[in-house]
């Protein structure tokens, strides 16, 4: 059974002669200063310095490096945008550290087909803009699309507020260029809706960088919709925002996005960017529907007409783009929001079935007065992802430890109601032992198994995603002495 | 209602034990698909019932061999549905070989697959383990997609023994129009329409007509035939029950039937021949007897894939060539589910 690689452990500069090899002098950084941007993802809690960060501008360099580790026996971590949230990207301190940087080109648009092909390095949002010509987009759209890049949104699967509609990254994924450990190049799906065999669109997706480096993608483009208009309403309780949640799924309408705020969320949002939220409420819907002009409208009625009967204490729809914007804006800076009235913040990201939003939002209560933190709650409500903010200062000694215990118990509380505790944002790093949660020894064997099958040296972003069967073992004897 | 999932775990575990091979079997719909393989039979069609079903979370689980006329019987009561409008094959598919198959019906362009919707597997793979993947929620990346590998996987990875599903509510308004043109016209078209936001469900050119399918609210149905041109005239529905479930003429008697996954608007090639064309271009059916190695290139310049979908000769390989790294890697694959290569062995390819 493959561990994480036994590498040997390599002097840096003796390493970057032999990098050198196949790369340009400046597309490998050696000194500390201009590594250390590299060290750590959007979870700087976890940081590590690589021995050299290197920046490849084509396939066949990403191949010759893939080559060349597995000869040397080095770990190797491709980062993105590092907007990850698990420490997906945290580099191997005996490894190195690919950066997909350079690889940002839009290669081509093909508006008849609706199909970008781009390089993993592009920004989410890059996509959209050079599809908006042409009245198409890139649908899957998260929080960070301004700084994330494609190759990290397929790493981990990313949504985004309108995923509830126009899905994930796994859903709007045509095929990819990836190369793999011993430094193959793998042609995965093509231009068509499906491909002969087994499915690695569906395996690539979410697999955290560990079966390989994905370097170019094809994403599809759709149609911008017509028209679009949010519904935004305060509720007194989050259990009566929770029905009116499932309210309006079950009177057949599929919103465009469908997200909640806690209170908490809600003040924090509205101090940062004014949206207009109501200050008073303890809980915030925003829903979004799309479609022809008409169709909009009556959604937006019958919309209405729920929220008031799950008793909405305010409800507010979208006159303009403009105003539909600044709406989504208080959402979309929910994390940065908290981060400005808490000295740190810890993101937990936490799926459950939808009808148990109130005993979770319950529970998470409970454990916040427990711990003795506070807790922000922002929800993709119509999918049932749940991130939970926990406010902490890491300058006071301890503190960090007491979050991430709380947020450990979040996820355990997450698993135990038939979800998930992961959503979107990854394991990474992080959420290594909670897996042993979610997944039986049998289980964690099978994705071994996989894992060894791509990867059987285990070179590929060593540690993180899934826990090798030492740290399993390592992790049950910690709990058992907690227990005992 | 049946749960026979010990009987099968033990079953597969016997004959890992023994290196038997077993041949995968449950409603025996889709026999004509892959390759002919040999092994003892095991029958699944036992398995089977709805397990749970949430129709507010859009959510439905049920085990491998319920019969999908049953879950649409189920879901009909709460205007909701499968999505990707799945063959149901004289009433004998299942959702288990539905998914082994990754077989959806035209409106899977604009509502997804079989595989996109599918949200958690539970299995049991070739050492005879019973293995849960993905679960009940929409986003899950916790471990490798195992659930959705399984699309296409015709069983060679794991016999499914239960399956977690999202639904969305039946559209409340459809029209089927249609307009004669020929098949360039038709790429042409459908393509230009397919950039539009209009609530098409399903685009699909047979006969010289171009079809099409709208579906959604009242009035973005009535809005959208406004938009989509007054040459097209009222249509008859059943045409998309009818390429469902390939029960048309052009689908009759014994010629081979390839199937072509390509660019949605990729170019007509052979135009000679008898084609039938569904997904707005992507998915082209061609009957007649070819050369594969020819249709290959064909389907490579096309920016797809071509496979021998029914008849002809099903010992030799079926499935577009995968590239040597290909190849290697879903061999590897494989092995990691089923080492000792027992379950349905060959069937998708020599030795896969
Ligand atoms: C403020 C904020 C809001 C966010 N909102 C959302 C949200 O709404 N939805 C959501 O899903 N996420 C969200 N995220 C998380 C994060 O942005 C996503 O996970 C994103 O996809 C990471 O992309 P990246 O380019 O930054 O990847 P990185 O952080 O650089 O890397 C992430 C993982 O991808 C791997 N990787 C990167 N590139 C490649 C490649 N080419 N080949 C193979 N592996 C690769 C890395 O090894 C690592 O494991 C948010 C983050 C922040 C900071």
């Amino acid at each position: 059974m493959n561990a994480s690689v036994n590498s040997p452990i390599y002097d840096a500069s003796a390493l970057a002669t032999r990098f050198r090899e196949i790369l340009r002098s400046d597309q490998i950084i050696v000194d500390a200063e201009s590594k250390r941007p590299y060290e750590c993802d959007a979870l700087p809690v976890y940081k590590a310095m690589p021995l050299l960060v290197l920046a490849p501008e084509t396939t066949q360099q990403i191949q010759a490096i893939n080559r060349l580790c597995n000869e040397l026996k080095l770990p190797v971590v491709a980062r993105g945008a590092g907007t990850g949230l698990s420490a997906g990207a945290l580099p191997d301190k005996n490894g190195v550290l690919v950066s997909l940087a350079r690889l940002c080109k839009i290669i081509e648009i093909d508006p008849e087909a609706r199909i970008a092909r781009v390089q993993p390095g592009v920004r989410n949002l890059a996509i959209t803009e050079a599809a908006e010509e042409y009245g198409l987009y890139y649908a899957p759209d998260p929080s960070s699309q301004i700084a994330c890049s494609i190759g990290g949104n397929i790493a981990e699967n990313s949504g985004g507020v309108h995923c509830l509609k126009y899905g994930l990254t796994v859903h709007n994924v045509l095929g990819m260029e990836v190369v793999t450990a011993d430094g193959e190049i793998l042609q995965v799906g093509g231009c068509g809706l499906d491909t002969a065999g087994y499915d690695f669109n569906a395996l690539f997706i979410g697999s955290e960088g560990l079966l390989g480096i994905v370097t170019e993608v094809r994403v599809k483009l759709l149609p911008i919709p017509e028209h679009a208009r949010v519904v935004m309403a305060g509720f007194a309780s989050v259990l009566s925002a929770g029905d009116a949640v499932s309210a309006v799924i079950a009177a057949g309408i599929i919103p465009a996005g469908l997200e909640m705020m806690d209170g908490f969320a809600i003040q924090a949002a509205e101090d940062f960017v004014s949206a207009g939220y109501p200050r008073d409420a303890s809980a915030l819907l925003l829903c979004e529907v799309d479609g022809s002009e008409n169709e909009v409208l009556e959604h937006v009625e019958h919309i209405e007409k729920i929220f008031h009967e799950f008793g909405a204490t305010s409800c507010r729809v979208s006159r303009d783009e403009e105003e539909r914007a600044l709406l989504w804006k208080g959402r979309k800076s929910a994390f940065p929001a908290v981060g400005r009235i808490s000295p740190d913040y810890y993101c937990m990201d936490g799926t459950i079935p939808r009808r148990k939003i109130g005993t979770v939002l319950e529970a998470i209560h409970r454990l916040s007065d427990q711990y003795g933190l506070r807790i922000a709650n922002v929800f993709h409500a119509g999918d049932g992802n749940l991130h939970p903010l926990i406010l902490f200062d890491a300058s006071v000694p301890g503190e960090l430890h007491t979050a991430e215990a709380l947020g450990g118990k979040i996820l355990e509380l997450c698993v135990e109601v038939g979800g998930s505790i992961t959503g979107e944002h990854g394991v990474g790093a992080e959420k290594l032992r909670y897996m042993l949660t979610q997944f039986n020894d049998a289980e964690l064997a099978q994705f071994y198994a996989i894992k060894d099958a791509f990867d059987p040296s285990g070179m590929l972003n060593p540690g993180k995603g899934i826990p090798t069967l030492r740290q399993c073992q390592e992790y049950r004897s910690i709990d058992a002495s907690i227990r005992t | 209602m049946g749960d026979i999932a010990d009987e099968l775990e033990a079953t597969v575990r016997a004959a890992a034990a023994s290196g038997k091979k077993l041949s995968i079997v449950a409603g025996g719909s889709k026999s004509f698909v892959g390759r002919n393989v040999s092994g003892e039979r095991l029958d699944v069609s036992g398995h089977c019932g709805i397990l749970d079903y949430q129709p507010a979370e859009l959510v439905l689980t049920v085990r491998a061999g319920t019969k999908l006329t049953e879950i649409a019987q189920c879901l009909e009561e709460r205007q909701q549905m499968l999505p990707f409008e799945p063959p149901d094959f004289d009433g004998k598919a299942t959702i288990g070989g539905t998914l082994a198959c990754d077989m959806s019906g035209p409106a899977r362009p604009w509502r997804g697959s079989v595989r996109d919707v599918t949200l958690g597997v539970t299995l049991i793979n070739g050492r005879g383990q019973r293995l849960r993947f993905g679960g009940q929620v929409l986003k899950n990346v916790a471990g490798y997609d195992v659930s959705r590998l399984q699309a296409g996987a015709m069983g060679t990875l794991g016999v499914m023994t239960e399956i977690t599903l999202r639904l969305l509510p039946t559209p409340a308004a459809t029209a089927t129009v249609f307009c004669e043109m020929d098949s360039r016209a038709a790429i042409k078209r459908m393509n230009e329409l397919a950039r539009l936001p209009l609530p098409i469900s399903g685009a699909a050119w047979l006969g010289g007509s171009l079809y099409l399918r709208l579906e959604g609210a009242e009035r973005a149905v009535t809005g959208a035939l406004g938009k989509v041109g007054p040459e097209f005239q009222p249509g008859d529905e059943s045409i998309w029950m009818r390429i469902r479930e390939q029960s048309l003429t052009f689908f009759e008697g014994n010629a081979s039937l390839w199937r072509f996954s390509v660019a949605s608007n990729a170019g007509h090639r052979i135009e000679d021949q008898s084609w039938l064309f569904d997904w707005g271009g992507a998915q082209r059916w061609l009957r007649g007897e070819f050369e594969m190695k020819y249709l290959e290139s064909l389907a490579n310049d096309l920016g797809g894939q071509v496979s021998l979908y029914r008849h002809g000769d099903r010992a030799g390989e079926v499935f577009h060539t995968q590239a040597p790294a290909m190849r290697n890697l879903q061999l590897r694959l494989k092995n990691s589910f089923d080492p000792h290569g027992i379950l349905n062995a060959g069937r998708m390819y020599h030795g896969i």
